[in-house]
């Protein structure tokens, strides 16, 4: 489904900015296409949100600045090594895949920043959950931080992440409502 | 790849960092003799310099002169490939500064101080396949020499190259599928098996292995995000679904070697080998995948005349 672009010259509008959502309601003509175009966006933050929790919060933060993480506790077992190598890679996949459906989205429309901020406070929100309850506790894969009590660092780790996904959840409505014809 | 970034990434997770046995920078540097001179049959060394070289020296050399032969021969026919076509369609002036870069890599890994200290360090011996089978390949594939080739070719015998790139051999080692059991394949074994010892022990294991290394990883770049022409490509999704479970093997690979050291290896420098081939794979593994995706993103562009309505024409990721 294209959207009209009557000009090249739409290619090459500047980033951001409130310009950047009188553009999208210039050219969503049309609800459904808006629609379409917000959905899109959405999911764009989305999996650019999961996709920097998964492949880079937990390396730059946890791995190399706080040193909690190690690189591989060698207590994993088979099964657990091979799911941690497939999140590993499907993380940098989305992250990438989220970067390239914000850009197509953007030149076929605009993006309405405030809500896909949202998405990506959601993103990064749900994956720490998914993470917290999945990698952490079912597969065990690896723990938060080693030789102290984990249950305060779960407890905050997950309660962030909860609060992160009501936020983004919050970010991504107001944004929406205030997205022109959408 | 320096072994100060190497010396960067010991210091992150392995408790005590490893003295890094002053790989290629210090060829002067006395190496510790131990469990990590595996071959230490033939280790006689150089005369003088100190440095064991666990290797007979003379096969070596053929080996190397061999690739510099060859990678002087890439050279001067992608020089002359983009002379001779020089009044047809412009070709980017990255390409042939990316191709010679790979050429660069690719001879860095295979002869010289990285490669001859590949036979007593891990670490040396990964840096080297990073360069020989990922980043050298990627530069490589990016110069695109075949297009390049044809451009400059005449009809007749450019035509003849296109029919060797159609030949069924071709056709299915270039499958996305199969060169990645090629690539991944081919690493599992030589970690797992037999093979690692006889890499460092014949000139044919050294020969072989690294001639397969390199030619699995420009296969299976070239299969998925390659600017060559490819008349067999599978589609995108495909494409994307090998890129990540390959992503994904190569990373449990390295994780494995982390905690299963290849006979006759320190297990600190395997450890630190490891973490190179984890985070290096990864920085050439994003690459492919933004390189993938940069064509699908031209490929969909939306048409920027007309209010047709094409389905065909809106991305299906």
């Amino acid at each position: 489904m294209a959207h009209p672009e009557p000009t090249p010259a739409t290619h090459s509008t500047p980033p951001a900015g409130p310009p950047a959502g009188e553009h999208a309601a210039a050219h969503a003509s049309s609800g459904a296409d808006a629609a379409r175009t917000r959905r899109r966006a959405g999911l764009s933050g989305f999996l650019f949100g999961c996709g920097i929790a998964a492949a880079m919060i937990d390396l730059f933060i946890f791995h190399l600045g706080l040193q909690w993480h190690h690189f591989y506790d060698l207590s994993t077992h088979e099964v657990a090594l091979v799911t941690d190598g497939f999140f590993h890679a499907f993380g940098w996949f989305i992250t990438v895949w989220g970067l390239f459906l914000l850009a197509d989205v953007r030149r076929r429309g605009g993006v309405h920043w405030p809500h896909w901020a949202g998405a990506v406070v959601l993103g990064v929100g749900a994956f720490q959950l998914f993470d917290g309850i999945v990698d952490h506790k079912l597969l065990g894969i690896h723990q938060i931080r080693y030789g102290v009590d984990l249950l305060p660092y779960d407890l905050v780790w997950n309660g962030t992440a909860v609060l992160l996904i009501l936020l983004g959840y919050v970010l991504m409505r107001r944004g929406g409502r205030a997205h022109p014809r959408a | 790849m320096t072994p100060a970034s190497a010396v960067w990434l010991a210091g992150l997770s392995v408790p005590p960092a490893p003295p890094l046995q002053a790989l290629a920078a210090d060829p002067g540097h006395e190496h510790p003799a131990g469990p990590g001179d595996h071959g230490g049959a033939h280790g006689s060394g150089h005369a003088g310099s100190g440095l064991p070289v666990p290797w007979p020296l003379a096969e070596w050399s053929a080996f190397e002169w061999l690739v510099l032969l060859l990678l002087a021969a890439a050279a001067v026919g992608y020089g002359w490939s983009l002379w001779a076509g020089s009044g047809r369609r412009r070709v980017s002036p990255w390409r042939p500064v990316s191709f010679s870069a790979g050429l660069l890599c690719t001879g860095v890994g295979l002869v010289g101080p990285v490669a001859q200290a590949g036979h007593a360090s891990f670490t040396a011996h990964m840096v080297g396949h990073l360069l020989v089978g990922m980043l050298g390949p990627l530069l490589l594939v990016l110069g695109a020499p075949v297009r390049v080739l044809l451009r400059g070719l005449p009809t007749a015998a450019a035509r003849r190259v296109t029919r060797v790139l159609r030949f069924p051999l071709l056709r299915f080692v270039t499958t996305p599928v199969v060169a990645a059991v090629l690539n991944v394949g081919g690493l599992w074994l030589l970690y797992t098996t037999g093979l690692f010892p006889w890499m460092h022990a014949s000139a044919l294991g050294h020969a072989v292995v690294h001639a397969h290394i390199f030619l699995a990883g420009y296969v299976f770049t070239a299969a998925i995000a390659g600017p060559d022409p490819d008349p067999h490509r599978s589609s995108f999704r495909v494409r994307a679904a090998v890129l990540v479970v390959f992503m994904a093997a190569h990373s449990v690979l390295a994780k494995w070697l982390y905690a299963h050291p290849p006979v006759g290896v320190p297990a600190d420098d395997v450890r630190v080998g490891a973490q190179l081939m984890y985070y290096g794979g990864d920085v050439v593994d994003v690459a492919l995948i933004v390189l993938l995706f940069l064509g699908h993103h031209h490929a969909t562009a939306p048409r920027t005349s007309g209010r047709v309505k094409t389905a065909s024409s809106a991305p299906r990721m």
